[in-house]
């Protein structure tokens, strides 16, 4: 097996485990947004989801009792969220904002207060993390050329919520253009009024969005917090929100090219972990900042409208009043 | 609905105000979920902010930075626009005013040091031109850019820092010290020109600057034919166009007078006090940004009041993580993001309520 196909295989198998959180917090936001509710708070929801997630495992040694603590928590926020935004009809922007800030500000002053580690949560056993799954033959693939090796060492190797995220994609396509709620969903986005004068409540449809956006940043933190590392760090979502954020403007708010859009920006930063202090030939060293800035630059450029048209559902981010004329 | 409309006092007095004790309620609770007494915390704060010369120009000098980043919010607010960008923008000023200080070290004060400012204000402004740009003729939406655009700047700062802009021999990702005339007096030193003496503080001469800067966009708002634009161009894009008014321009304009002044923070934290260039130094200024310009409803003399309360929180909480261990300084944070919650995203959560309740007594003493 040549040496460049090895790097290639590690570094697709690098950008899968990068770009897991990614995924989850890219379709939350589909599901908001796509029902007219602006998210920005995928960061701080998916950070509270982590905590939460970390906490509840160092205590009780079960994952799954760290995912359903991460989902509730992260539920919660979106509930406030919600309530600010769909009830209330607040700005949607600044509800996002405000959940960010909560998020990172709590985090760390009960971190630090319940667990004495400076905001971390203590390091979690084996047992209290979704461990690595090898799935059935993959030792005995490797033996078959290309297809065995990238059985065993892409597809094989990982915790069930990466399994998870990657079903999810197909699951939200099918829910969102095959299911009655996901046409409602999708309409409540567009032309709520029509919605509304069909007798559908706007209201409900547009809380179920958000409670799933919920669920899926809990899944994200969860991941982050219990499978991918060993327990909460402080800020560990580090802007992979706004970066989810930015994939769901690439993939134009669609569930497939989500998958593609959340699997390039991981891509981008397992490059940039692989290629600090190399040096190539005829170019010299790529600075490591020029690699993690590209998704930003990607989605500016993709919303200036240069490379085809990110056209946001259109009643996204305006609360909706029954009675405006 | 009976009764009369609810007066100024009201709407711009009671309902902020229970909005802010609310958020701070909230604080309190938090408080005391970690086992620690609120009062006792707000009563330790308040003596750490304003009890003593250093508590208190300490205060002031957190102040300073955030009646910046709020005006620069507020003046973007007041054209329809949310600049969430204030964080790069500011992070660009201080670059701005870097390489001033950096090229330019051999010139007298009097002409290094104003170009220094204004070096800061305008790479501020350049940092917002792209997303006001296509937000305006392309319609990207601004939220999204500026988000973009602050990452951006805080990576390009990492590549200078400990790239091409790095002091020879320093481990630390920092510029070279400026010369003394690249940097602004401290108020400890101008009172000593005066015969007086004042504790050393970082407060400095850029506190003179934000409440200058604060005076003049209250004029601009609100006494001249720009701010006028902006505020129709804020209240209704479409009636502005038949009033000769064209909103794109307005746009780039009251976006660009954003970006200077959140460039403008670095002032404060480069020329006054740092004297060099270094990383993250606006530590989320650009954020407490976005609760100064709520909790001040957008007009100046309400961003200083609010920019006066997140100082105390950031001295006051400094010397409670001191005091109390359990209560760390993202306390400061929780209260910010309570605050951008209840008089920001659930501004009229209690108003509707409030006006309610006024009507009925108003009403009461009328007919009595």
């Amino acid at each position: 097996m040549s040496e460049a196909f090895q790097i290639i295989l590690l570094a697709v198998d690098s950008a899968i485990r990068l770009s897991v959180p990614l995924l989850f917090a890219c379709l939350a936001g589909l599901y908001s947004e796509r029902a007219g509710v602006v998210d920005i708070g995928l960061e701080g929801k998916m950070l509270i989801g982590a905590f939460a997630a970390g906490a509840t495992a160092s205590l009780v040694p079960n994952p799954w009792m760290g995912l359903l603590a991460a989902v509730f928590a992260s539920v919660l926020f979106a509930l406030v969220h919600g309530f600010a935004s769909i009830t209330q009809r607040g700005n949607q922007i600044v509800a996002g904002v405000a959940i960010n800030v909560l998020a990172s500000g709590l985090t760390a002053i009960l971190g630090n207060a319940w667990f004495n580690q400076g905001g971390r949560t203590p390091q979690l056993p084996s047992g209290a993390r979704f461990n690595e799954i090898v799935l059935p033959f993959a030792e005995s693939a490797r033996a078959i050329p290309v297809f065995g090796t990238i059985y065993a060492e892409v597809i094989s190797g990982h915790s069930v919520l990466v399994y998870g995220a990657l079903a999810l994609v197909p699951l939200t396509w099918f829910i969102l253009y095959r299911t009655r709620w996901g046409l409602r969903l999708r309409a409540v986005g567009e032309n709520p009024a029509a919605v509304d004068t069909a007798g559908l409540s706007v209201t409900a449809l547009r809380y179920s969005a958000v409670i799933m956006a919920g669920i899926l940043c809990g899944f994200g933190g969860a991941y982050l917090a219990i499978a991918q590392s060993a327990g909460f760090i402080t800020d560990m979502t580090a802007g992979k929100g706004f970066i989810a954020l930015a994939a769901l403007i690439f993939a134009k708010w669609r569930p497939v090219p989500a998958l593609g859009a959340c699997f390039l920006f991981g891509l981008l930063d397992a490059v940039a972990l692989r290629i600090q202090g190399v040096s190539f030939p005829g170019i010299g060293q790529v600075p490591v900042q020029a690699i993690q800035a590209l998704p930003y630059v990607l989605t500016v450029v993709l919303l200036a409208g240069f490379i085809g048209k990110a056209t946001p559902p259109k009643a996204v981010g305006v609360p909706y009043l029954k009675d405006r004329s | 609905m009976s009764g009369r409309p609810a007066p100024l006092w009201l709407t711009a007095g009671v309902v902020p105000l229970v909005n802010v004790v609310v958020a701070f309620l909230a604080a309190g609770l938090v408080i005391a979920l970690i086992g620690e007494n609120p009062l006792e915390a707000l009563q330790i704060m308040l003596r750490g902010a304003l009890g003593s010369q250093y508590g208190l120009g300490y205060t002031l000098y957190y102040t300073t930075s955030f009646i910046f980043t709020g005006l620069a919010v507020a003046v973007a607010f007041h054209a329809g626009h949310f600049n969430i960008g204030g964080e790069g923008q500011a992070l660009m000023g201080g670059l701005g005013a870097a390489l001033v200080a950096l090229t330019l070290p051999f010139l007298p004060w009097p002409i290094l040091l104003p170009l220094c400012v204004l070096g800061a204000a305008l790479a501020g402004a350049a940092w917002v031109l792209i997303p006001a740009y296509l937000q305006a003729y392309r319609g990207s939406h601004i939220v999204i850019t500026t988000i973009m655009f602050n990452f951006l700047a805080a990576t390009l700062l990492v590549y200078l820092l400990v790239g091409p802009m790095k002091m020879a021999g320093s481990m630390a990702p920092e510029t070279a010290k400026f010369v003394p005339g690249a940097t602004l007096p401290l108020m400890n030193q101008m009172a000593g020109w005066f015969g007086l003496t004042l504790t050393r503080t970082p407060l400095n001469l850029s506190f003179v600057f934000a409440i200058a800067a604060a005076i003049m966009v209250w004029v601009l708002i609100w006494r001249t034919r720009l701010g006028y634009a902006i505020r129709t161009v804020g209240a209704n894009p479409d009636a502005a166009v038949y009033a000769g008014i064209s909103p794109a321009r307005i746009t780039v304009i009251a976006l660009l007078i954003s970006g200077a002044l959140a460039g403008l923070m670095a002032t404060n934290e480069i020329l006054g006090v740092q004297g060099r260039l270094i990383n993250e130094f606006t530590a989320g200024a650009g954020f407490v940004g976005i609760a100064v310009a709520l909790m001040g409803r957008g007009h100046p003399f309400g961003i200083v009041l609010a920019a006066l309360l997140f100082g105390v929180l950031y001295q006051g909480g400094a010397e409670l993580a001191f005091d109390k261990p359990k209560i760390t300084r993202e306390m400061i944070i929780v209260i910010q993001g309570f605050v951008i919650l209840f008089a920001g995203a659930l501004e009229m959560m209690f108003a509707d309520r409030i006006t309610a309740l006024y009507q009925r007594f108003a009403g009461r003493a009328v007919s009595a």
